[in-house]
């Protein structure tokens, strides 16, 4: 059992984490209503406004909330009770974030601050947007020390070389995480406040932009390691199986943390300022995910295969009909990683050179992450807190839960399925992404794309209607559901599988050659920046 | 290390397919001369509209069926308003900001760039089809952003 002050920690985290996607997926509904011509916004309220806050609350706010909570709860299973240190250290960073994100969110509803999540230069939102930033920035920070902290008195303890998988991934999460937003942070700190303050009149708007495209790309695999984490080592023991290789997955974790920061100038290739030799260089770096991704997916499928047959599955395909597909911890995980399959495909066609020309900025990009972040990693969100919430409120997961579960799952993927399937299509022809309705002075081709904004209307409809659902579920399982106890469910690695080389575990080493792959792939074009740099820009506020 | 045999085939197949993929990416920007608009030039965005070419923005012949535009893009409109060349011609669009970042797309055809102020961006673009071309900004620059866009009128 889980210990009581261990509970809490990760229960305030899940509390601000739902309260956020409710807000954000209300602003998503009125968007796509919006956008697909059904409604007109009552007067005071922006689109782009809303367009803020749906980024900020659910691209930001409820992914690193639900990860800190799982990653608290995950730890303290794995690792023990947290002690006190990291507890207290935990605690800091949840009410530096907490504050950070309430100053956010009100200065978003004053409209003060609709610049959207990647609040690029030389729009200017007001000082206290950027602070309420940092604040949720060096919150974060907070959480990655109290973890580690926690891991390294396991260590100390212990004497043991190797840690639990789980807490693995868990520090090398963190780790990924606090080298991204290192760029983020120095552009907040150093480039936006004292240009927003007016202490500064211009800011450098590619600097700025190419220091958040540093932590824009890792941010995207900040969401999707925790769902691995659930993948590896959640599911096989889920579905009554075992971690195919220990040795495997930790690889994974090491080649995402070396390939996924020095490669953000795939988001800036139709940018003047960069040379193309650096920007192919990155997408180089970009395409090298390929590999650890697809290790994943062999892990998984390894997993329900070997799974399968142990339960006596014959033929070909036969062990895909014994996996627990009633059971909502495996079904919400699972549709997920299935519909990972397109959504990867697509992020490689965005990182490509020049395939990125037809799709940058356009609806394509909206339905690409649309199924990575919001379908893979969000169902696997789903899917983890159907056993989360009631494992921390001390409660059950009952039948009726699991249907609803299931049924929720099921609107997500066909509400998902329309929008996003509609966002590619328009993208395509076209229709340019973050933008209100328009028809641009009745342009016929702008005329081609309403039908398909009005098929985003109707699937953002039935994914709000599937978010209500989810909240209802989550509501139920903390605090109405029959009392008893509910497992976390960590995996065993497979006996037959080789032991761990402990070198992946040598921290210094991988941290070294991340930082060395970072300084090679910015240093040059960074200084070329610098040094060839134009005047800067004062701000503006056009909203 | 060892690695299961199944998992050596897909992972060589992933390195194939990777290898696959970086090489016709690579063949197409350095062969074919496939590269994204990566303009080093630079200039004060303040003093854009007083800086050349940029003072005097419009569409110019440079040859037969050759054209330069030299555009601004201001919130929320591109200048010039309205272009028109005769089908078959190909055009060098030279653009910049005087205010915030704006996109520069045209839907139908692969012209798509950022437009940074202090920097320009330019690419070129030949139109095989007649028809009303739309030029629309595809980068949040404001209230107004849905609203920004021009017209490029090829002629049969």
């Amino acid at each position: 059992m889980i210990n009581e002050k261990d509970t809490r920690l990760s229960k305030a985290f899940i509390t601000v984490s739902f309260i956020a996607l409710f807000l954000g997926a209300t602003a998503g509904l009125l968007q796509t209503l919006v956008r697909g011509g059904v409604i007109e916004l009552p007067a005071g309220i922006g689109y782009y406004q809303l367009l803020t806050a749906h980024g900020v609350l659910l691209a930001l706010i409820f992914t690193t909330y639900f990860i800190m909570g799982f990653l608290y709860a995950g730890i303290s299973k794995t690792l023990g009770t947290l002690y006190e240190v990291p507890l207290k250290t935990g605690w800091l960073g949840f009410w530096m974030m907490t504050f950070g994100t309430g100053l956010a969110t009100v200065f978003i509803l004053l409209n003060k601050a609709t610049v959207l999540y990647t609040f690029y230069a030389p729009l200017q939102a007001s000082p206290w947007f950027y602070i309420a930033l940092v604040h949720v920035i060096v919150g974060s920070w907070m959480c990655a020390f109290s973890m580690w902290r926690q891991y390294y008195i396991w260590k100390q303890i212990t004497k043991k070389k190797l840690s639990p998988l789980f807490s693995f991934m868990a520090v090398m999460t963190m780790a990924m995480w606090f080298i991204a937003t290192l760029g983020v942070a120095a552009a907040v700190i150093f480039q936006f406040i004292p240009w927003s303050f007016g202490w500064v009149e211009k800011i450098d708007i590619l600097i700025s932009r190419t220091l958040f495209w540093y932590f824009g790309h890792p941010l995207v695999y900040f969401w999707l390691l925790p769902a691995y984490m659930c993948w590896y080592v959640v599911i096989p023991k889920i579905i009554g199986g075992k971690i195919f290789s220990d040795a495997l997955a930790r690889l994974s974790f090491v080649l995402f943390l070396l390939f996924s920061i020095p490669v953000g100038f795939h988001h800036q290739l139709l940018e003047p300022g960069i040379s193309h030799s650096w920007k192919f260089f990155q997408v180089v770096l970009t395409f090298m995910v390929i590999i650890p991704s697809l290790m994943t997916a062999f892990s998984m499928f390894a997993v329900f295969e070997t799974t399968g047959r142990r339960k006596g599955a014959k033929g070909l395909l036969g062990w895909l009909k014994v996996l627990p597909w009633s059971d909502v911890r495996f079904f919400a995980p699972m549709v997920g990683m299935l519909i990972f399959i397109p959504a990867g495909a697509g992020g490689i066609i965005n990182a490509s050179h020049q395939l990125n020309q037809v799709v940058h900025n356009t609806l394509w990009v909206t339905g690409h992450f649309h199924l990575t972040v919001a379908s893979s990693v969000t169902l696997t969100f789903f899917g983890i807190s159907y056993w989360l919430i009631p494992y921390l409120s001390g409660r059950t997961l009952t039948k009726k839960m699991h249907k609803l579960g299931i049924i929720q799952t099921v609107m997500w993927a066909v509400g998902m399925f329309l929008m996003s399937g509609a966002m590619h299509l328009v993208g395509l022809f076209g229709a340019p992404r973050r933008t209100a309705y328009t028809t641009y002075s009745d342009h016929p081709q702008a005329a081609e794309w309403i039908p398909y904004q009005a098929v985003m209307a109707v699937g953002g409809t039935i994914l709000f209607l599937a978010i209500l659902l989810v909240l209802y579920i989550a509501y139920y399982l903390a605090f109405r559901a029959p009392k008893g106890e509910t497992e976390f469910p960590i995996g065993e690695v497979e006996a037959a599988a080789v032991q761990t080389p402990i070198i992946l575990e040598n921290w210094k080493l991988w941290v070294g050659i991340s930082a060395m792959l970072i300084l090679i792939a910015y240093t040059l074009p960074f200084w070329h920046m610098i040094e060839h740099a134009p005047p800067g820009s004062q701000g503006y506020k056009f909203w | 290390m060892h690695i299961h045999k199944y998992e050596k085939i897909w992972l060589w197949f992933g390195a194939v397919c990777l290898v696959g993929f970086l090489s016709i990416v690579g063949v197409s920007a350095y062969a074919m001369g496939n590269q994204p608009p990566s303009h080093m030039e630079t200039l004060d965005p303040k003093t854009a509209t007083a800086t050349a070419p940029f003072d005097k923005p419009g569409l110019f012949k440079k040859g037969s069926k050759e054209y330069e535009a030299v555009m601004l893009a201001q919130a929320f409109t591109f200048t010039p308003q309205k272009l028109s060349v005769p089908v078959g011609s190909t055009v060098t669009f030279k653009v910049t900001s005087t205010d915030v970042v704006h996109g520069f797309q045209i839907p139908a055809t692969n012209v798509n760039m950022m437009i940074t102020p202090g920097y320009v961006s330019t690419i070129t673009q030949t139109f095989t089809k007649p028809g009303k071309y739309l030029i629309l900004c595809n980068e949040y620059c404001g209230t107004g952003h849905q609203v920004m866009a021009v017209t490029l009128e090829v002629t049969a």
